[in-house]
């Protein structure tokens, strides 16, 4: 859960994947998890062949392959992390493989939709689909303040490096703790100023 | 506790992405009931809040890190509603923006860290605190200790869930997952508790109003908040009590419904058979009696970190 990296996304390169529509994308990243979720353990193999389609697929979306290898292997650990779990069970080799394999495939498709999808649309589509107004509004100022929020965050551990000393264990709990309660005193402040914006302009 | 994609099985995910769905949609309307037009811009940003919390690395022994899950302490500073709604955003982004954890998993996701964890953390912690009358509001020492130990307790409750989900979609037995994963998480859990307590101390010398005004108004629709309770309550009823009451006969009465033969899965009594106290005959007295006095620790380690980072010396 560590550095910006993550938070850099391929979603506004242009390509024949990113310009097709967002709803068709999500269905179908839908359809494939679900698909993938009825494989039965002895047929998983076949889901290599998916995972080099997705790959292939990712070259069309422009996403450089290495990324997305990169992006696909930091889920890993957690996907064999669960995975060891059915090791301890008749026919457990195979269970294992058949779900490291299950998982991995579905990992790629949904980070294939992500970063090929800028979020804006995948709220359309929602809003399309009838989801609640005040879920599709949440969901929007979420995804509108994160980066504000998280860049806010690095901005007050920056400022507490430069002026405190770090001890060897990195910092303290305490000292953490106080910039996530810091953050939670701004965060209430500019929920209420956004409500007042929003107010002035006609939101109700 | 984020399930990824391929783990669960169509009736397992389906099963919780249905609990999830009504729990998220009656507490958004909960929400909206108690906080009018301001609700959509306090969930907004504070899903945005406790995702920079997440990201906040605590570092534990031996070069690993953990961080926040957070369920149980935005409940205690926003109400259960909206934490429950702003977890549940948390969860979307990671999905469908950062492509973490699982689209059709989702449900199962909300379920675990957006319903139950809020909810159970909640409930316990209202329990602890006592209700709040309208002149004397409960002591710092005691909305600490309640906080840290309504965090552990959730913790525990929301891997136990997911457990259950694991089991139920044959991935793995039962006798492997369950002590597996809430082992694991009675450790993570103390992390969780001492993070989330650390937070509330430094809120509550920081701004201890807003503290106020989060523990809501008298309910306001009383129908939500049945249908969130019962949610949360219906999740664990279906993923961990078949497990956790009468072992071996739940699960045999399970798997006989999912229409599985006792033999697929491999039934094994006494999931804890290392936790068992020596001197004790029984395997399941001693696994209780074990998990009764790790509780009671807890709970006293909770009661001193309260009174501890409470204490007016130490602010």
């Amino acid at each position: 859960m560590s550095g910006v990296h993550r938070l850099r996304s391929y979603e506004h390169v242009d390509s024949p994947v990113h310009r097709a529509p967002p709803s068709l994308k999500l269905l179908a990243a839908l359809l494939l998890v679900i698909a993938i979720a009825f494989v039965p353990v002895g047929r998983a193999g076949w889901l290599v062949l998916v995972l080099l389609g997705l790959a292939g697929v990712a070259r069309a979306a422009r996403v450089p392959i290495g990324a997305f290898v990169a992006r696909v292997a930091i889920a890993e650990p957690f996907i064999l992390g669960v995975a060891v779990l059915s090791l301890f069970q008749g026919r457990g080799v195979a269970i294992f493989l058949a779900v490291a394999l299950k998982s991995t495939t579905c990992v790629a498709a949904v980070q294939l939709l992500a970063h090929s999808t800028p979020f804006q649309d995948i709220l359309d589509v929602l809003r399309r689909a009838r989801v609640p107004a005040v879920l599709i509004h949440t969901l929007g100022l979420t995804h509108r303040y994160l980066f504000v929020l998280v860049e806010e965050t690095r901005r007050m551990q920056r400022a507490r490096a430069a002026r405190t000393w770090e001890s060897r264990r990195g910092s303290s709990w305490k000292a953490l703790a106080s910039v996530i309660a810091v953050s939670f005193v701004r965060s209430a402040a500019r929920a209420e100023r956004i409500y007042v914006a929003m107010r002035a302009r006609g939101w109700s | 506790m984020h399930v990824p994609d391929g783990f669960l099985s169509p009736p397992v995910a389906i099963a919780c992405a249905t609990l999830a769905v009504a729990g998220v949609g009656a507490a958004a309307s909960r929400s909206r009931a108690l906080l009018g037009s301001r609700s959509v811009p306090r969930m907004g940003v504070t899903a945005a809040f406790i995702f920079s919390a997440q990201m906040i690395n605590f570092p534990v022994a031996g070069g690993t890190s953990g961080h926040l899950v957070g369920g149980a302490l935005a409940a205690v500073l926003l109400g259960p509603s909206a934490a429950v709604v702003a977890m549940t955003a948390v969860l979307a982004m990671q999905c469908l923006v950062f492509g973490d954890g699982g689209l059709l998993a989702l449900g199962a996701n909300v379920l675990n860290m957006a319903v139950v964890h809020p909810v159970v953390g909640f409930a316990v912690y209202r329990l602890l605190v006592g209700r709040d009358g309208a002149q004397r509001s409960p002591s710092a020492a005691r909305r600490i200790a309640s906080l840290a130990f309504a965090s552990w307790v959730a913790t525990v409750v929301a891997a136990a869930t997911c457990a259950g989900e694991l089991a139920l979609s044959r991935v793995a037995s039962p006798s492997v997952v369950f002590p597996a994963m809430v082992a694991i998480h009675l450790a993570i859990g103390l992390g969780e508790a001492l993070i989330a307590a650390l937070v509330l101390a430094a809120i509550l010398r920081l701004r201890p109003e807003l503290l106020e005004r989060s523990h809501l108004a008298p309910s306001a629709s009383p129908g939500s908040i049945v249908v969130l309770g019962l949610a949360a309550a219906l999740g664990l009823a279906l993923f961990v009590s078949p497990f956790a009451c009468r072992w071996p006969d739940g699960l045999e009465r399970v798997a006989e419904r999912v229409g599985l033969e006792p033999s697929q899965v491999q039934l094994t009594a006494a999931p804890m058979r290392d936790y068992v106290i020596p001197g004790i005959k029984s395997a399941s007295l001693a696994t209780s009696l074990a998990a009764a006095a790790g509780t009671l620790l807890v709970f006293g380690l909770s009661c001193a970190l309260g009174s501890w980072l409470a204490a007016p010396s130490r602010s």
